[in-house]
């Protein structure tokens, strides 16, 4: 199929998809009275003396299709809506916190995924040995692990016992300071891009010093679940019939796992990594929250908790987007890595 | 039969299986016997609220009477951890349930009949499964008002597309056999073949499965109660637990792990019970995967 029509058929099939999660979200909202709903519009105390003008104002004892409609128009405007937990509008919001996430996404995932092969393709190489065995341990309790608790424990040893080593947040007050200043252009927002864009070292530092401590929260579970990807992939690859030639021709081992098995069980882990970035651009709710590193992900959670319905709307919709995105990007990158593979599905 | 025993033969020969095996009787011990192992005060109606000792907010070590100590709010963390297992066995126990019983109704309504059917009700899975299912789970609790109730409706809301596409898939499979085939062409009703042949041969492997999940339930609720959005304050909840711990994780200059029992014990209660199911997880897949079983 043609690369373009193939884009366009499934952006088409974004939209039901986006339809359907911000129609659910709007239905839960409507579990709520108009009064209750409209306190939530509220910002001034004096206004809660009169919601019955708040409900008129925004309609809020309309049926539930004329509110959605009224919230579907506003947003093919451009309106996403007024975030209340962090009082900026909705699009700005995701702007605005976006960039940390992004940091933690950036560092983690080549961390989890290179991590991830190297393991995956020991333990495989190796099976039912020693180093199997271990990789084995390790993987079940890195997703036994609540990542709350992994991430007290951290701060715990990081923060309290070396004291300060590695902070929460994302700056410590005078890098902020500097980072805000006007000589430091903030291109991406992203400190530590921005820090090698600046050519300051000593934000740079700073701010790897702030990212430590939540990339390693992050990675312990995914690297277990890549890990285990990688292995039984590499075990199904290792039992094909190629392997046999190669290893019949008299190559050596190495260059049979690493260069004829392994290129083969990569594929299902190019997958997975396309859906782990999303995932993780997406925010990382649990490890933002505990190390005060303000992203998308805690901006959601703050929203969901108290049920800022916009931004939940909006995040939905950007999550959506990421989603259907990534996807696409992961299906047009299987045919470079898999020339079996075709667009639109089917195998040569 | 001799497949129960050969499973169950291979799961006590693994160290690791035998291992998720001893932690999860050790947790059903503890869960059937809270009562005697942190008797309730008397006087105090509902056992799940943890007894306090005072209202000072600053954790005490453990002591007599407290072999846990107490964490914010002189919550006693060892009647709480106790009491705690039965509401993660309780939590996880009805979320599986339902679950599994959305999953099969609806799953075995897409697979067996098809068409508009199964792209609708595959259309509304793709929408559960677009979203972040924490973030969704938050909303639901939120609006719903922070409670056990409302944490297990939430995961419940989270978790069934998974099941349904998991029974859609196996149904997909096994209506193409023979038996089935000649089931129908004797003239059997689609309930008829659904209930007595379909059904029984696709819901095995998803109930091994579905027990198996009973890990991850129990970590997704304590993720919520750690987020605020779980039980109400003072009940028996491990992730509440951890959260009241959260102010807590430093302690002064000069003795920083002060309050080590406050944010670890409570955590390793969580990372054990989970930590059994999935090593019994774990030795279930391969026994399962007969493409790694054969060599």
């Amino acid at each position: 199929m043609e690369l373009r029509s193939y884009i366009i058929r499934r952006l088409l099939l974004l939209i039901p998809v986006l339809f359907g999660v911000t129609i659910f979200i709007f239905g839960i909202t409507m579990l709520f009275s108009p009064i209750e709903r409209a306190t939530l519009y509220v910002s001034d105390p004096r206004q809660m003396m009169d919601l019955q003008s708040v409900i008129e104002e925004y309609g809020l004892n309309d049926p539930f299709w004329v509110q959605y409609g009224t919230w579907v128009g506003q947003v093919f405007r451009g309106n996403l809506g007024w975030s209340k937990v962090v009082s900026m509008p909705v699009g700005e919001a995701i702007f605005h916190y976006l960039p940390a996430t992004l940091e933690l996404a950036i560092f983690a995932t080549p961390l989890i995924i290179l991590t991830g092969i190297f393991l995956g393709t020991k333990a495989a190489a190796h099976k039912d040995k020693p180093v199997d065995h271990a990789t084995r341990v390790l993987a079940i309790l890195g997703w036994s692990l609540p990542s709350f608790w992994l991430g007290l424990i951290l701060i715990m040893v990081f923060y309290g016992y070396i004291r300060g080593f590695l902070p929460p947040g994302r700056l410590s007050i005078a890098m902020d300071g500097v980072v805000n200043s006007a000589e430091f252009i903030r291109y991406t927002r992203i400190n530590t891009l921005d820090a090698i864009l600046n050519l300051n070292g000593r934000v740079l530092l700073d701010a790897l010093r702030h990212v430590v401590l939540p990339v390693i929260t992050i990675s312990v579970i995914n690297v277990a679940f890549i890990m285990r990807l990688m292995r039984s992939s590499m075990l199904e690859s290792l039992g094909k019939g190629y392997i046999l030639t190669a290893r019949a021709k008299g190559l050596q081992e190495k260059v049979v796992v690493n260069k004829h098995a392994r290129r083969n069980a990569l594929i299902p882990v190019i997958t997975v990594s396309g859906y782990l970035f999303a995932a993780l651009a997406g925010g990382a709710v649990i490890t933002e929250s505990i190390f005060s590193f303000k992203g998308i992900g805690w901006w959601a959670w703050q929203a969901a908790s108290r049920l800022d319905i916009s931004s939940v709307l909006g995040f939905a919709l950007f999550t959506g987007v990421l989603f259907v995105i990534v996807n696409l990007v992961v299906d047009i990158l299987y045919t470079r890595v898999d020339p079996r593979v075709r667009l639109g599905g089917g195998v040569q | 039969m001799t497949d129960w025993k050969f499973i169950a033969r291979q799961l006590v020969k693994n160290p690791l299986s035998l291992a998720g095996i001893v932690l999860i009787t050790l947790f059903v011990i503890i869960a059937i016997f809270a009562p005697l192992i942190a008797p309730t005060p008397e006087g105090q109606g509902n056992p799940y609220l943890i007894p306090r000792e005072g209202y000072g907010a600053t954790p005490q070590p453990p002591r007599e009477d407290y072999p846990f100590g107490t964490t914010q709010g002189q919550y006693d963390i060892f009647y709480g951890c106790i009491w705690g297992t039965r509401s993660a066995f309780q939590i996880a126990l009805v979320v599986i349930a339902i679950v599994v019983l959305i999953g099969i109704a609806l799953g075995s309504l897409a697979g067996y009949f098809g068409g508009i059917l199964d792209e609708v009700i595959m259309r509304i899975t793709d929408v559960f499964l677009a979203f972040p299912a924490l973030i969704l789970a938050m909303a639901i609790v939120a609006a719903l008002g922070p409670s056990l109730r409302s944490v297990m409706i939430a995961l419940c809301a989270v978790w069934w597309p998974s099941y349904a596409r998991l029974i859609r898939g196996d149904i997909l499979q096994i209506r193409e056999e023979d038996y089935v085939e000649a089931s129908r062409g004797l003239g059997a009703s689609s309930r008829r073949v659904i209930i007595r042949h379909v059904l029984p041969n696709a819901i095995y492997p998803t109930l091994i499965m579905a027990s198996l999940d009973i890990g991850a339930v129990v970590l997704s609720a304590a993720a919520l109660s750690f987020l605020g959005l779980g039980a109400p304050e003072g009940y028996a909840d491990w992730g509440q637990m951890t959260q009241f711990a959260r102010n807590w994780i430093v302690g002064p200059i000069g003795d920083p792990f002060r309050y080590w029992y406050a944010v670890i014990i409570p955590g390793m209660f969580i990372l054990f019970f989970v930590l059994g199911w999935n090593l019994l997880g774990d030795a279930f897949r391969d026994i399962f995967d007969p493409k790694l079983a054969r060599r």
